[in-house]
């Protein structure tokens, strides 16, 4: 049964990934993207993963990929969508996928999981959730990587800012 | 044949319990409607509803049996399968919500321990509903109405989750009924006295997620027509309806149980346990409704500058504040 689910998940995300990427029109590319992440959220229930899921559902599909659609309404793309393709060189891209996937295979086959470290291990986590854990391990030891990362997206937010203004000063 | 029902029964249990919850649910969105008529019939002069059955009470059954013998019509240009599909995304997205509130100590339907997240996720979906049937009606009225429904619900979702995450870090759990507990035992018996600015700010929020007034820009009758359903008729516009009455019911009862003490109150009422519930969720839907009648539509630059500028500076200052509290008392 359980290997039945993750079979159909498997699938399910491996087609709406192609879907998303093959689709012509923007705004169905972006739905196939919901379905994927829809399916990811149950892949990660499937591992017991509630908090995860719950996250997946709450910031991929409800912010992202709403601000995406935001984003694809307010610009045009009648036009592109009567282009031939967007890349005449697509079967070099392939060849280079090909490799990709001859390096992931590589890099798979010699994978043995780490043994769990410190407090991190199943029986911490059936007694007291993934949440709290998950928050402990993320701001106490990992809490330099986050504020690094809260940073990060700071600095790309207020470099958007500056570009609109520059842009706006210019004009007038 | 009784290993099978062995087998069986407490899936079968669980569908009896969530269509009992459904039929409940049903009724008490049909009769919102009907409340709102009339409370703001009263409160402008009106006497609201009074034809259909004794003081128009059956005048909500008339709207649904209208709504479904109506002429199911598809504009041409539409995009078919999104126009078909998005009512029935607000609509189940609005409604699934309702199976983690517990409506009393031993009831809900499911138990889940980020039950707070799970509603929050569905809310968030729900504008789905929204977006895509302003896209896939082809229509300029309705594109604009999705166009800011899409704006609207993530600016507004974030002051939304920044206020319930007091509420987390008083009860320390993300499970309802362990935040029902946790309030219980607290000293003030409800969050909405300490956390009365989680509670403001969560309240403000609540309108704008589900598109009410003085928030209803996505849908504001008198520019937009009626924005994103404009192009629907019959029963697919009735699904919209629905899901907005859905989302207002569900919202109250989220503020609720995380804010006003869920199921408890001052005394007991013996044999029906979730008195206490109802009574508050009839005060909030009655919130609702007095805002609707006495608010004008808010402008969109002012719309955007209040989630923005004050509600979520002020429910991540509640948040300061509130674990400040909890790391010295």
């Amino acid at each position: 049964m359980e290997k039945v689910l993750f079979g159909y998940l498997a699938f399910a995300i491996l087609a709406s990934a192609f879907l998303v990427v093959f689709s012509r029109n923007a705004v169905k590319a972006v739905l196939w993207g919901l379905v994927m992440f829809l399916h990811q959220a149950v892949l990660f229930l499937t591992l017991q993963a509630e908090f995860l899921a719950a996250i997946q559902i709450l910031v991929y599909a409800g912010a992202v990929l709403v601000l995406f659609l935001f984003v694809i309404y307010l610009i045009n793309l009648r036009e592109e969508l009567k282009w031939p393709r967007f890349l005449g060189t697509y079967p070099l891209a392939f060849l280079v996928i090909f490799f990709f996937l001859v390096l992931a295979g590589a890099g798979i086959s010699g994978f043995t999981p780490a043994s769990p470290k410190g407090s991190l291990s199943p029986q911490a986590l059936l007694s007291q959730g993934h949440t709290r854990l998950l928050g402990e391990h993320l701001f106490r030891e990992h809490i330099l990587a986050f504020e690094a990362a809260g940073v990060l997206l700071l600095v790309a937010v207020l470099g958007a800012v500056v570009l609109v203004r520059r842009i706006r000063e210019e004009e007038k | 044949m009784e290993g099978i029902l062995k087998v069986a029964m407490p899936g079968l249990i669980l569908v009896v319990e969530a269509l009992v919850l459904l039929l409940v649910a049903l009724l008490h969105v049909a009769y919102t409607t009907y409340a709102e008529r009339k409370i703001i019939g009263h409160m402008q002069q009106r006497l609201g509803p009074n034809r259909v059955g004794p003081r128009g009470l059956l005048q909500p059954i008339a709207d649904v049996l209208k709504l479904l013998t109506k002429e199911d019509i598809v504009p041409l240009g539409t995009e078919k399968t999104l126009f078909y599909l998005a009512p029935f995304i607000s609509l189940v997205a609005g409604a699934t919500s309702l199976a983690v509130i517990p409506v009393w100590e031993k009831f809900a339907l499911a138990n889940v321990n980020v039950g707070l997240l799970v509603i929050l996720a569905l809310s968030s979906l729900s504008s789905y509903g929204v977006i895509l049937s302003g896209w896939a009606s082809n229509s300029r009225y309705a594109f604009l109405g999705g166009l800011r429904a899409s704006a609207q619900v993530v600016s507004y979702e974030v002051a939304m989750a920044l206020s319930l995450v007091g509420v987390m870090l008083m009860a320390g759990s993300m499970n309802l009924a362990e935040i029902v507990k946790a309030q219980v035992a607290s000293p003030f018996k409800v969050y909405a006295i300490p956390q009365i600015v989680g509670f403001f700010v969560f309240m403000i929020s609540a309108i704008a997620e589900t598109n009410r007034v003085p928030f209803d820009l996505p849908e504001a009758e008198t520019e937009l027509v009626a924005g994103y359903f404009v192009e629907y008729s019959g029963i697919r516009f009735g699904l919209f309806y629905l899901a907005e009455y859905f989302g207002m019911v569900v919202m109250s009862a989220v503020a609720v149980t995380c804010f006003l003490g869920g199921w408890s109150g001052p005394f007991e009422i013996p044999g029906v346990p979730f008195f206490w519930f109802l009574v508050k969720l009839y005060a909030l839907l009655f919130f609702y409704i007095w805002v609707r009648a006495t608010l004008p539509r808010y402008r969109y630059d002012q719309l955007m500058g209040l989630g923005w500028k004050l509600l979520i500076p002020l429910s991540l200052l509640n948040i300061l504040i509130t674990g400040l509290i909890k790391l010295w008392v």
